[in-house]
């Protein structure tokens, strides 16, 4: 379908349609965003972009809140490690 | 977007600085798939007035008239006569043991996933927390194809009963809340009922929840659950407006105490959508010179106060949520500080100051609320950036770029 695009989280690449953004991309490769200080798996929270749980390394840029990107076509994601 | 349309229309030059790739804040958020009628129509509005929209947030005022925002293309400064603030609000967070598991989410929260591509057909999301936007989620989530096992309200019965009557004053309201109610007729909603603990591995696998008095275990694959809302209200603090219990001041044109500068909707008072639009056009109307025109909108605002008054009495959080965190539960998500750390501060200042606690990315955006409810800190001070932002961006002069000029 032409409205599909690929995004690469962690080096596996992932499906999404159009209009989809990248914390939800994260959640599809099954990875959680961000390990917290205490090493606890952490995923989106407020959804609006506040809580910042969502952070993660977009094309080399860290620290972007996954739910306010839109996944574009080649995106290279990274989650904490 | 009611206000820059109204004050556009009047015919001044007006800008929008919006922190989503598209407008209307989260309520009428989507990415893809069809935009909501009222939505539209202000948009085309905003379109024919020769609106311009920018993207990003703003982060600094280094003088009156000039604030400073950050988009993904770098900084920039923006100089401005008058100044019309639409921050919205964020749910409220309470902490219980397990909160922070990943598909533990807020109830607009995982709404504004879904909005976002992520899918819950088929899943099973126990929606909980407090305030008529569950119900609006559970709707949502239900036409989307999710099971959800039951709705919980901590609000009382009673509260609940006297609401619904309240609801039948606000016509608009009337027709919402019917289409709602057709959506999950076969969805079970408890008031009087709350989440005690969410357990799991990696990700959330059931919900504990006192219901109306008793203990159940519900397995599921979300957990939707936001206690109502809080204004953003860290821009007008920023600028010096004047806050009173938690809202921004505004007078009968929605004037803040601040010289040339306007507040609408939900920073004002949590009150909804259509009491934004309405103080919206007011503020509009008044920047551009036309207050007589604002005047014809008083009643209409005074009815949607009503109501919203109706909304702050209902769900009101009950004390017993108070005791819902252990003391091993994490309360500040950026440093993982957990609860019996904080409990022995008297203040979110000295808390801070020993604990980091509200120091991290959120800038207690998350945890200010929580620790306001739970230990009465008023965690009320700001100071700039109010968001994380890019080196550059601080360096940032407004006096070295060229600011873009505006109504």
């Amino acid at each position: 379908m032409s409205d599909q695009l690929t995004v690469i989280v962690n080096d596996a690449a992932v499906a999404v349609p159009l209009g989809t953004t990248v914390a939800v991309a994260v959640g599809l490769a099954g990875q959680p965003c961000r390990t917290s200080v205490s090493g606890e798996p952490r995923g989106p929270l407020c959804g609006m972009g506040i809580c910042f749980e969502c952070r993660v390394a977009i094309n080399g840029r860290p620290h972007c809140r996954s739910c306010q990107v839109l996944c574009e076509q080649g995106m290279e994601v990274r989650t904490d490690d | 977007m009611a206000a820059a349309a109204r004050a556009a229309e009047s015919g001044l030059q007006v800008g929008i600085v919006d922190d989503n790739t598209t407008l209307g804040g989260q309520i009428w958020r989507r990415s893809g798939g069809a935009p909501e009628p009222q939505s539209s129509a202000w948009a085309e509005r905003l379109r024919s007035a020769k609106t311009m929209v920018l993207c990003g947030r703003v982060f600094h005022q280094p003088e009156p008239g000039i604030l400073l925002a950050e988009n993904d293309g770098g900084p920039y400064g923006l100089e401005y006569e008058k100044l019309v603030l639409a921050t919205g609000a964020r749910e409220r967070f309470l902490p219980f043991p397990g909160w922070t598991l990943p598909n533990v989410m807020g109830a607009g929260g995982l709404q504004a996933m879904v909005k976002c591509g992520l899918s819950v057909n088929g899943k099973r999301v126990v929606v909980a927390g407090s305030g008529p936007l569950l119900l609006a989620v559970a709707a949502y989530l239900r036409k989307h194809g999710a099971r959800i096992p039951i709705v919980c309200e901590q609000a009382s019965w009673g509260s609940i009963a006297r609401f619904s009557l309240a609801l039948l004053r606000q016509p608009d309201k009337i027709a919402q809340a019917l289409l709602v109610k057709r959506d999950l007729l076969s969805v079970p909603f408890s008031a009087n009922s709350w989440p005690v603990a969410a357990s799991g591995k990696v990700a959330v696998e059931s919900v504990t929840i006192s219901r109306n008095g008793r203990i159940e275990n519900i397995p599921c694959d979300y957990l939707a659950c936001g206690f109502h809302l809080v204004p953003n209200i860290d821009l007008p603090l920023l600028l010096g407006c004047q806050i009173r219990d938690g809202c921004v001041q505004v007078d009968d044109f929605q004037r803040t105490t601040v010289a040339q500068t306007f507040c609408v909707g939900e920073p004002t008072g949590i009150g909804g959508v259509e009491l934004a639009l309405v103080e919206g056009q007011i503020a509009g109307l008044t920047a551009a010179g036309q207050a007589s025109e604002g005047r014809h909108l008083f009643r209409q605002r005074e009815r949607l106060r009503r109501f919203a008054r109706s909304l702050d009495r209902t769900f009101r959080l009950r004390s017993k949520l108070r005791s819902l965190p252990s003391p091993e539960t994490i309360i500040c998500r950026c440093e993982d500080i957990r609860y019996v750390r904080l409990r022995r501060y008297a203040s979110w200042r000295s808390a801070k100051l020993q604990t980091r606690c509200g120091m991290g990315p959120c800038q207690g955006r998350v945890c200010g609320p929580a620790t306001e409810f739970l230990l009465k800190w008023d965690p009320q001070s700001v100071r700039p950036p109010i968001y994380p932002v890019r080196v550059e961006s601080l360096a940032f002069s407004a006096s070295q770029a060229e600011p873009r000029h505006y109504a």
